[in-house]
């Protein structure tokens, strides 16, 4: 006889499976990075910005090639999870379907901070950028930015799973869903890199954003996770 | 414990549709505890969509099921084990490292918990292969493994044979009546009948998803249409492995 375990140990057994499986296969980091690098070269090759003109659009330039990439990873969150019909598994068990979607967030979050840490010294050098605002306020916007594309990626990347093509499906309902959320991480960043305007507004924004889809996400999965 | 007053399973006229496919029409059975069931039925005849049900995968589209007592599958959870068509593990882990995730599930962090259930099956769990690089047969017996990690009061099993060699799909035999034995009441889904036939309780056969006979053990009238088929497929296996047991060798 066994006792249902509690979320947060669910949540870190889960997210160490998902951190395990990812260093061994490389399916989400390779396909995002690839991705993400062609997007900055050929933006690069596109534009020939001056200094200030860089500040002015880095900021969507940026975000614009995260999102992409991010979408990538999100298709092969639950992808590895249909294989061998594991997601039965845990649907058979006690474990709390929450714990699931929480383990994914977190392993999307990592995955995709990577990418930003390697992507953002790219940006620098291609489009000769300096921040004129403080440079911790770029990484409050990052973290806020981040939780916000991989909650609801990860969210509707779940819902999407048993679609015939699910791959078109993710980005077409994930996309429009983001638009306050890139709207916000667009303009904060591009505040900060001019220093024209103060990037609060746009950062409180961000916050209930997180807020608001994390909430709803992790009411709403338990649903999308038993659906047939 | 498992309540001995109570039936282990109960199904009223539950009824599955998938599209306008009727998968299920009005299957209606209790199933006592600390017995072993086997189901059979041609291809279609809805044996695994009854299992899916019963386990809580799949919702029937009407009627009600209780499994130990309780309509609330997800509140029994850790009292079943169920293992599936598809072998339900991770490919780029090893069996151990499946088998410590899964029973994580189910509130269990014991490593030699997890090394004896694979030691169960007949398996070494010092293999340090991914499941990936598994033969199927081994897969079978490690998703074995992971099904009854836990120690469930009843087991749900679909195809444990597909793919599986005579000795090792004896071995599974034998562990299944042992856990019989134990007091575990056993569902298996099966097309080797003559495998179970030694340990089944009582036969359930499905007929376009209908329940149409209910038998004590496994007669030799339902065995023999399953027979043809399996003893060229066991013959085909022994081949490469070993003579057919002496049990199977004396059937028609």
């Amino acid at each position: 006889m066994t006792s249902a375990p509690t979320i947060w140990a669910i949540t870190r057994r889960s997210l160490v499976k998902d951190l395990r499986l990812e260093w061994r296969s490389k399916d989400a980091i390779n396909s995002m990075l690839f991705f993400a690098l062609l997007v900055v070269v050929i933006f690069s090759f596109g534009f020939d910005p001056t200094a200030e003109e860089s500040r002015k659009i880095a900021g969507g330039l940026l975000w614009v090639a995260i999102l992409f990439a991010t979408v990538v990873a999100l298709n092969q969150t639950w992808t590895r999870e249909l294989r061998n019909q594991v997601l039965d598994a845990y649907r058979l068990s006690p474990a709390p379907p929450q714990a699931l979607f929480l383990a994914k967030t977190i392993g999307n979050f990592i995955f995709v901070s990577v990418l930003e840490v390697l992507m953002v010294p790219l940006f620098v050098v291609f489009y000769n950028l300096r921040s004129v605002g403080p440079w911790w306020q770029l990484l409050v916007v990052a973290l806020l930015a981040t939780w916000a594309l991989v909650v609801n990626g990860t969210f509707f990347a779940a819902l999407s799973i048993r679609t015939r093509s699910r791959e078109i499906m993710l980005p077409l309902i994930l996309f429009p869903i983001s638009i306050p959320a890139l709207l916000a991480m667009v303009d904060a960043t591009t505040s900060i890199l001019t220093g024209d305007n103060s990037p609060i507004f746009w950062i409180r924004l961000l916050s209930v954003y997180d807020l608001v889809f994390t909430a709803v996400s992790l009411i709403l999965f338990e649903p999308v996770l038993n659906a047939e | 414990m498992t309540d001995t007053t109570q039936p282990a399973v109960s199904i009223r006229d539950v009824v599955r549709h998938f599209g306008r496919f009727a998968a299920l029409r009005g299957i209606t059975a209790d199933f006592a505890p600390g017995r072993l069931y086997v189901l059979l039925g041609e291809n279609g005849a809805g044996k695994s969509t009854l299992l899916r049900i019963i386990a809580g995968l799949l919702a029937p589209s009407r009627g009600t099921v209780s499994v130990l007592g309780s309509e609330d599958i997800r509140s029994v959870a850790t009292r079943f084990g169920y293992m599936g068509h598809a072998p339900l593990l991770y490919d780029e882990m090893s069996a151990l490292e499946n088998l410590e995730y899964f029973a994580a599930l189910y509130g269990i962090n014991d490593r030699v918990r997890c090394e004896e259930a694979i030691r169960t099956v007949g398996l070494d769990p010092a293999l340090q292969r991914r499941v990936g690089q598994y033969s199927q047969g081994m897969r079978q017996r490690i998703s074995l493994a992971r099904a009854i990690v836990h120690g469930p009061e009843l087991l749900f099993l679909d195809e444990p044979f597909s793919n599986v060699d005579v000795r090792s799909a004896k071995q599974m035999t034998t562990l299944l009546a042992h856990m019989r034995e134990q007091g575990t009441t056993i569902f298996v889904v099966t097309h080797q009948a003559a495998l179970m036939e030694p340990v089944a309780d009582e036969c359930i056969v499905l007929d376009a998803g209908r329940l149409v006979a209910r038998e004590q053990g496994i007669p030799a009238r339902l065995l023999t249409p399953y027979l043809a088929a399996e003893r060229a497929a066991l013959q085909s296996t022994a081949v490469r492995t070993e003579a057919l047991p002496a049990d199977l060798e004396a059937k028609p």
